[in-house]
Formats: structure tokens, sequence, C-alpha cells
């Protein structure tokens, strides 16, 4: 059985519908790759799967258990499903440290000396424990979308959710956040990214969709739709990218 | 060929290439003049008049003549700039006629910055001068009524004790108001359809006690709360009265300033706690308002100083605070010297605030530039 399913999902903002019954599955362990022009509601979809927009139609479903609509708690599908922005938003207010720990423990409860393990834990792996006790402003854009990413892995989500989580960094920095979702892909974290980065979604993916008038116009293993797209947007799209050096 | 849309590139904007020569100063350099020589007549005449009005009054003593010519001495200011003034705009002239724009430049900003000193100056001795005249005109009625210094010396102590009262209402005011806005601002903002009945509330209740005079707040609480006959509100000493209307009106202000505070944190900042779990109101508590808390000093700080001079009002309702003191001591001795002792204290003491707003809005805007906050 599939971990998220999508089936029939429709959003609109006011009069104009981003998504318009889109359908997709994604397993365990997958690594999901979603594509295409700008305003093209990957984001949207990301934040629909976390419940930061409601939907108009079709529902969402984790673990089988429908996640959307009225009456679902969304506080506890949070803590399933992590999500990291292309803004970072980390809490200007607060150092890496808390950052990091807010949601352990006042969503799962953790003790202070259980959040701060955890933390350091993970800031350990992405070897900014020396930045434990600065603030997101001390830290490059590199160094802040790495902590956004392991403020949403310090609670133990099921899928990591990632909405283009590159495009807002200096060229030179995209490297080292693109190493750390390498990383958790061979360890086998589930995820759906939003991604500009074609030559990384061809390399991390084992899904990649192509995504087109609020529907996934076709999906399939990265080598597939990179050089042999079936369907005629995609290939115009493809093009364009290609174009324009990206690819 | 096709038009030019941006002109000639050789002639284009020429005359702002051109270099120009500095506007003369002599105009303004006059007026400093003039408004030096105003000045030191003026205070001539007014010491005169003041000498005059203390003879007459049987109070003059000749060292006395110091302090009152003493002070035009203060024109030597305004006189000394309007002087730089003319030296400068010689300089200027000197600096053209050697073709030396720039050089002419710098003598004529140097020379109409001397006379706006000048001017500047001046006009502090004019006010003063003003200042004086009303103090003794009319055979010093304003003076004796306002400023009688052995009233003010001899109820000081009155007044002061008095004006505890004022400070006491004001402080736990400022922190029934602080409490009382959040709990108002986030019921305001309270979410999707269950919030609706809350928010309403929170809107009828800015709305109406914002629209209030706070002196008709007072009356409605200082006398209608009594009326009830309940023994409850029967019992509330007068000063409890006070503190309660003046955070009904107050709490409506500041409720109003946390939630423009609470608005202007981004809504990806909510989204991130949203999204890691956190509820709303968590939300509100650990990420929104500790955001919102250190952008509102200024403005909550501008409302707290209304409330302070508010505090007079409180004679409305019979507290005996420092006005309601003043005004039976003036009514005593048929002078309205201990008003001013009243009006004195509230600027002391609202200044080091205003200080303090300052520093906060200094450092604010320095963190922001530092790319903090």
């Amino acid at each position: 059985m599939a971990l998220i399913e999508i089936d029939h999902l429709v959003k609109r903002f006011g009069t104009h519908t981003v998504l318009q019954g889109l359908d997709l599955n994604v397993t365990e362990h997958e690594v999901v790759c979603l594509i295409g022009s700008s305003g093209c509601g990957k984001s949207t979809l990301l934040r629909c799967i976390n419940g930061l927009e409601d939907i108009q139609g079709g529902e969402v479903r984790l673990h089988g258990d429908r996640v959307s609509g009225p009456g679902v708690d969304l506080n506890a599908l949070r803590r399933d499903v992590g999500i990291v922005f292309q803004s970072f938003n980390l809490f200007p207010h607060m150092n890496v440290l808390q950052n990091i720990m807010l949601a352990p423990r006042k969503v799962l409860g953790l003790t202070r000396p259980e959040a701060e393990e955890r933390a350091f834990l993970l800031l350990r792996r992405i070897g900014l424990e020396s930045k434990a006790h600065d603030y997101p402003d001390r830290l490059s854009g590199g160094q802040q979308q790495r902590v956004a990413i392991i403020r949403a892995l310090a609670m133990d989500p099921l899928v990591l959710l990632l909405d283009e989580v590159t495009s807002a960094l200096d060229p030179e920095l995209v490297s080292e956040v693109l190493a750390m979702i390498r990383e958790l892909a061979e360890e086998g974290m589930t995820m759906i990214l939003a991604t500009h980065e074609m030559g990384f979604a061809r390399e991390v993916a084992h899904k990649v969709c192509f995504l087109h008038e609020g529907k996934v116009h076709e999906e399939g293993p990265p080598e597939r739709i990179f050089s042999a797209p079936e369907r005629e947007r995609t290939r115009i799209f493809l093009k364009r990218i290609i174009d324009a050096g990206r690819l | 060929m096709s038009a030019r849309p941006f002109g000639n590139r050789a002639t284009r904007g020429a005359q702002w290439r051109e270099p120009r020569p500095p506007a003369d100063p002599f105009l303004l350099t006059l007026t400093a003049f003039f408004v030096t020589g105003g000045a030191v007549l003026l205070g001539a005449w007014s010491s005169d008049f003041i000498r005059a009005s203390l003879k007459a009054g049987g109070d003059y003593l000749p060292w006395m003549a110091w302090l009152l010519y003493g002070w035009i001495a203060i024109a030597i200011v305004p006189a000394a700039q309007a002087f730089r003034a003319y030296r400068g705009g010689r300089r200027r002239a000197e600096a053209l006629r050697q073709g030396d724009i720039a050089a002419a430049r710098i003598a004529a900003s140097e020379s109409r910055g001397a006379a706006w000193t000048s001017i500047a100056v001046a006009f502090f001795l004019f006010i003063l001068l003003g200042l004086g005249i009303f103090l003794f005109t009319n055979d010093r009625a304003v003076g004796r009524t306002f400023f009688s210094w052995p009233i003010m010396r001899d109820t000081f102590g009155l007044i002061l004790r008095a004006f505890g009262l004022n400070v006491t209402i004001f402080c736990v005011t400022e922190i029934f108001v602080l409490v009382w806005g959040l709990v108002v601002a986030l019921a305001r903002l309270a979410p999707g359809r269950a919030g609706g009945a809350l928010r309403m509330l929170a809107i009828a209740y800015t709305d109406i006690f914002r629209g209030l005079p706070s002196i008709i707040t007072l009356y409605l609480i200082g006398f209608g709360l009594p009326l009830t006959g309940l023994p409850i509100f029967a019992a509330i000493p007068t000063p409890w009265l006070a503190i309660l209307a003046l955070t009904l009106t107050y709490g409506a202000y500041v409720t109003e300033v946390y939630r423009a505070g609470i608005e202007s944190v981004h809504d990806s900042q909510i989204a991130a706690a949203r999204s890691l779990g956190l509820t709303h109101l968590q939300t509100m508590r650990y990420v929104v308002v500790p955001q919102a808390l250190r952008r509102i000093g200024p403005p909550l700080l501008n409302d707290f100083i209304g409330l302070q001079k508010d505090t007079a009002l409180v004679n409305v309702i019979g507290a005996i605070d420092a006005f309601n003191q003043a005004k039976i001591i003036a009514s005593n001795h048929f002078n309205l010297s201990a008003v001013t002792t009243v009006g004195l204290l509230f600027v002391l003491i609202l200044i080091p605030q205003t200080r303090f707003v300052d520093w906060w809005i200094a450092r604010d805007a320095r963190e922001r530039r530092a790319g903090r906050a």
C-alpha cells in the first residue's frame, strides 16, 4: 500500500483553479520529484499535503487514513509530515538549538534534555553543532536551510516535503543542501521535492512527476522522463530547460 | 530613421552638467542680522519692562540688573553667526571672481548654515522674552497666579503625596492593560468559524471603548457601578474604580497596538510553526507574540504616556489625586501655583520615558540594519 495516496485533489484560490483532480501515490522510501513551470502548483500541492491549505475536492490519505477535509486532526498529521520551505522560515528570535527543540518539546512532549540530545545528534550530523547557540541571522543561507531541514527531522516525520529548498540560495551554497538531501534519500527517507534542479532530480529521484494544468501530466522513472518523454508538453518543458542550460 | 526617444545624447541634460555658481546667501544673511537685532532690542525693552514691574511691586534689588540685562548676552551667539554668514558671502564672491566654483560652493554653504543657526537662536531668544513678558505683564498677574514660589514651596509635599496616587493608578493600570490588551487582541485574531463570536465581541469592545472619551468611561464606571446596589461593586474603593475605567479605555487602544504587532509577523512564520505540529495557541505563544512584542514597544509606551496624563481626570469621581489636591489648594489660596507643580511633575515623569522610547527605536533600527529582528 502506498504511504501517501492523493485522489483527485482540487485546489482553488478564489476563481483560479490551481490543482484540478490531481492523483499521486508515494510509497515508503520513495523519492518523488515534482517538476513543471512556475505557477503549475508544485508548492500548492506540498502545502495541501501538509494541511497548510484547505482543499476544495478530492482527498489525501496517509497510511490509508484520510488526512484532508473537515474533522481531521491537522496537528497529528503535521507530526508525521514535515515540510521545509524555500525561504527557510527559521524563527528569528530563537537560536538554532531553540528552533530545533521547540516542536519536539511542545508537540511531542520531550523533556529539555531529551530534546537537546536529539537536536545535538542532528546538528552533529550536519557539522553545525558549533552554531547551536547562534541566531539564524548569523548563519549563511545554506546553513539556515540545513538547520530548517533538521528542525523538520527532529519531529521524526514519516515523510519530508521539500518546497524548492535551494531556490533562494546563492549558487555556491546549493551543493551543501543537495548533498544533505542526497544523504537522506540514501537512508530511505520518504520525500517529495518540488524542484528546479533537474540534474539533481534526475540523480536522486525514484519517480519524476511533470505537473501541467493542475494534474500530473506525465510520471515515470527519471531516465525515461528526462531522455524519452512521451507527451508533447513534457518535451516542450524539458527543451526549454535544456535551452537555458539547466540540464 | 526612427525617432530618438531620449533626445540627442550630446545635448540631453546639458544644463545639469554645466557647473553652476552657488546661489547668493545675501538675503538669508540680511534676515539673520535683522532677527538678531530685533531680539536684542526686544530683550532690552522687556528687561526694562520687567524691572519696572519689579520696582512697582517693591521687589527690585540692584543685583537683579545683572540677571535682567545679562541674559541679552545670549544674543552674542546669533550675532556671531550672522557675522560668519556675512564673511562666508564675501568669500563666495571672491572665489567666483577667481572662477573657483567649488570653493564658492563651500563658502556659500557655510554662509547659509551660519545664517540659519543665527535665525534659530534668535527665535529661541524671542520665545524666552515672550515668556518673560507673559509672566510679568498686567502687574505680574500670570506670574503671581501660576508661579508663586512660596505657595509652590509650601504645598509641594502635599502635592507630591497626592501624585503618589496618580503613579499608583497608572502603574497598576499599565500592568492590567498589558494583560487585558493581549487577551482581547488574541480574541480578535481567533481563527476559524468557532472564533467568530469571540472576534465580534473583541471588535465591539474596541470600537466602544476607543470611541468613548475617557472622562465619560470614568463617569460610567465611577458612578454607575456603585449604583447597581450590589455589595461587591459598592465596596470598591474609588481609586480601583478609576483603575478599572482606565484599563477599559486604554485596553482598547493597546489591543490595537498588539494586533498591529501580531499581524506584522509574516505568514511564513505561522506556516513554519503550524507545519511542525504546533497548535494555533502554541504558535501565538512561542513564535508570533514574542516577535510582535519587540516591535510594539514604542507605540505601547506612547499609549502609556497618554494614560499617565489621563490619571489627572480621576478627580471627577472624587479620588484625591495630585490635580484634585491642587484644586483644593487653589481654592484655599486663590492661587493656581500648585497646579503648575502638578504640571511640572507630569512633565518630569515623562522625560525619562520618552528618552527610553527613543533609545528603544534607535536600537530597533540598529538591529534591523544588522539584519536581526
